[in-house]
């Protein structure tokens, strides 16, 4: 079709992107292990790996279990502590020009302020991604992020002392995520990162037992896509004003079309960048070829175009007794 | 650190491993003994991670001149799957990754011990070290005779070799450490180097801390991406100046280390123990001396 200035750039609430495409947190490294792999030019923004306030040394050892289409993991967040963070890798990060998104976590409300109070104004942050997959210590419950107060009132407290635009990632908290997601977006973010990693165990039935030294894990890889999809599908139908970007199963350029069709801005590769770092690239390239054959210029072409029946209304769950 | 799509010239049996020969010069030219390839699942739609495997020989010249070769036991789920790959099928290969064993600078005498599939790197190291004018003794073990890696290798590239298996079926019967006394002392071992399974390695440690012996041992823990990105195959390893250790990744800061620097009863410990340790009594080591 000629006359179509065809480009992948995109924009997430003020973050210009080069391509929609980007490394999901803890997938990217330090920002040395890339050389020679990947031109990070063609990669639309970095993630960091989370990091706490204080340094973590993380779980024991396996942290990473084969699945069917997917992988069990649990690292306990391993990470030198903020400050070590800005003094040192995110100046490498930073280095290429590629915009880094810094994933924050922590276990109480002070923590995430903290956190947010030294990346203020701090060289080289483009954004930050609250990762609400932790314990919550404060109110003494498994995780921080599956109730529409307690992630509202964090992500609140970031966006307030924010300079840059933040995401918070939200747990795949099934039926109530609209709910999560609706008051997080009332809070102030500027977009939501759809999901975090479901929780999951691996088992080693010729040892009797668990086949990861912290027990209990997380599931990411191809497997996920379903819930990514249904996720994203659900949340951009109730805040189609809200950029979403999409994580969690995307290996090639259909599968982030696919979840662009339901809604996505932008979508994040996790597992693909961890087997081949070269992934994030080639589904940008992915996506770029599915424009040309529709004949369409830009990723917000096909953004929540999925073609969905007229008078289409999700089922209504179930009444609980 | 190159990535190449890599033809296979040859896949071999050999007793319980397999063996594959691929060309990939970029590899070959910068391959150290004790680094590893991380080779791509052919069909990744079920198995997804890559499998990670000791570089066997680096052919820079001659006939073979820009070769490869990697062996692995392929019973596993995913490396049943690479074990039907056959000559002139390609491969996507990252390597060489890690870092590989040091060669001792002053210290000749070197003792290579070797278990099981452990073998492939060490008698990779035992080629480089001869070609630098060290004494090269072997010690190779296995738990019977399919699983010994190439005896006549072995023997070819040592001044003495003991070879040790579980049911005697070949060498003597017994493990590496039955022979390890008796073989320093016969050759007036200077410096220590070992590959194969962790509980091993932590014996042959413990009996190179009490003997004084400087030693580098290949470590084995499972890996995620091998490229340092996941921070997934860490091993507890004591900071040089005693103030504590350092979860550090096999695959980028190993897999070669120190023994004497790793907390090995951390490490292995028999309930993972979830607690930070404390910075006092772990191990002030000196540096490696070669």
């Amino acid at each position: 079709m000629a006359g179509v200035t065809r480009s992948l750039k995109v924009e997430l609430g003020g973050m210009p992107l080069a391509t929609p495409v980007m490394v999901a947190a803890g997938c990217a490294g330090t920002g040395r292990e890339w050389a020679g792999l990947v031109d990070v030019h063609k990669v639309g923004a970095i993630v960091s790996r989370t990091v706490t306030l204080i340094a973590r040394k993380g779980t024991p050892t396996p942290r990473v279990s084969e699945s069917p289409s997917g992988v069990v993991w649990e690292s306990g967040l391993q990470n030198p502590g903020i400050e070590a963070f800005v003094d040192e890798e995110l100046p490498r990060l930073a280095r290429p020009g590629t915009p880094v998104v810094v994933s924050i976590g922590g276990t109480t409300m002070e923590e995430y302020v903290r956190l947010t109070s030294i990346l203020q104004g701090r060289q080289g942050v483009s954004a930050i991604e609250i990762h609400l997959s932790g314990r919550d210590d404060e109110l003494g419950r498994e995780l921080l992020g599956d109730r529409a107060d307690r992630a509202a009132e964090i992500t609140g407290a970031v966006v307030r002392m924010s300079h840059v635009p933040v995401f918070a990632k939200l747990p795949p908290v099934g039926a109530g995520l609209v709910e999560v997601a609706t008051a997080v977006a009332r809070a102030g973010v500027t977009g939501l990162t759809l999901c975090a990693s479901p929780r999951a165990l691996a088992v080693d039935a010729a040892s009797l037992a668990p086949d990861l030294g912290s027990v209990t894990g997380w599931l990411s890889g191809p497997a996920v896509l379903p819930l990514t999809l249904r996720a994203v599908f659900d949340v951009a139908r109730a805040l189609p004003d809200v950029p979403i970007i999409a994580v969690g199963g995307v290996r090639d350029g259909d599968d982030a079309v696919q979840l662009l069709l339901a809604g996505a801005w932008a979508v994040q590769v996790g597992t693909a960048a961890l087997i081949d770092p070269i992934a994030p690239v080639e589904v940008a390239q992915g996506v770029a070829r599915y424009l040309k054959n529709k004949g369409l210029a830009s990723p917000n072409d096909i953004r929540a175009r999925l073609r969905v029946p007229a008078g289409f209304d999700p089922p209504e769950e179930e009444a609980r007794p | 650190m190159k990535r190449v799509r890599a033809e296979v010239l040859s896949a071999r049996r050999l007793g319980e491993y397999q063996s594959l020969t691929i060309v990939a010069p970029e590899i070959a030219e910068r391959a150290r003994p004790g680094q590893f390839v991380g080779v791509r699942m052919p069909d990744d739609r079920e198995f997804l991670l890559r499998r990670n495997f000791a570089i066997h020989q680096a052919s820079r010249r001659g006939g073979w001149a820009g070769t490869v070769e990697f062996c692995f036991e392929p019973h596993g789920p995913g490396t049943a799957l690479l074990g039907e790959v056959k000559a002139h099928e390609f491969l996507e290969v990252i390597g060489p990754l890690g870092k590989g064993f040091a060669y001792p600078k002053k210290l000749t005498n070197c003792l290579l011990i070797a278990e099981g599939h452990g073998a492939a790197s060490i008698y990779f190291l035992a080629q480089e070290l001869k070609a630098r004018g060290k004494r090269v003794d072997m010690i190779v073990g296995a738990s019977s005779l399919p699983s010994v890696f190439k005896p006549i290798e072995g023997k070819r590239l040592s001044q003495t070799i003991t070879i040790m298996t579980a049911d005697g079926s070949l060498g003597d019967r017994g493990s590496i450490l039955d022979a390890l006394p008796a073989m320093v002392e016969s050759t007036a071992t200077e410096v220590v180097y070992a590959a194969g399974p962790t509980r091993s390695l932590e014996k042959i440690a413990a009996f190179c801390r009490d003997r004084r012996l400087p030693a580098q041992v290949a470590v084995e823990e499972r890996f995620g991406c091998g490229l340092g990105l996941c921070f997934s195959c860490v091993v507890p390893v004591a900071r040089k100046d005693g103030t504590g250790y350092d979860n550090l990744r096999a695959c980028i800061d190993g897999p070669v280390f120190n023994p004497a620097r790793v907390v090995w009863d951390r490490w292995l410990a028999e309930e993972p123990q979830m607690l930070p340790t404390p910075p006092e009594g772990l191990p002030v080591v000196r540096e490696w001396p070669g």
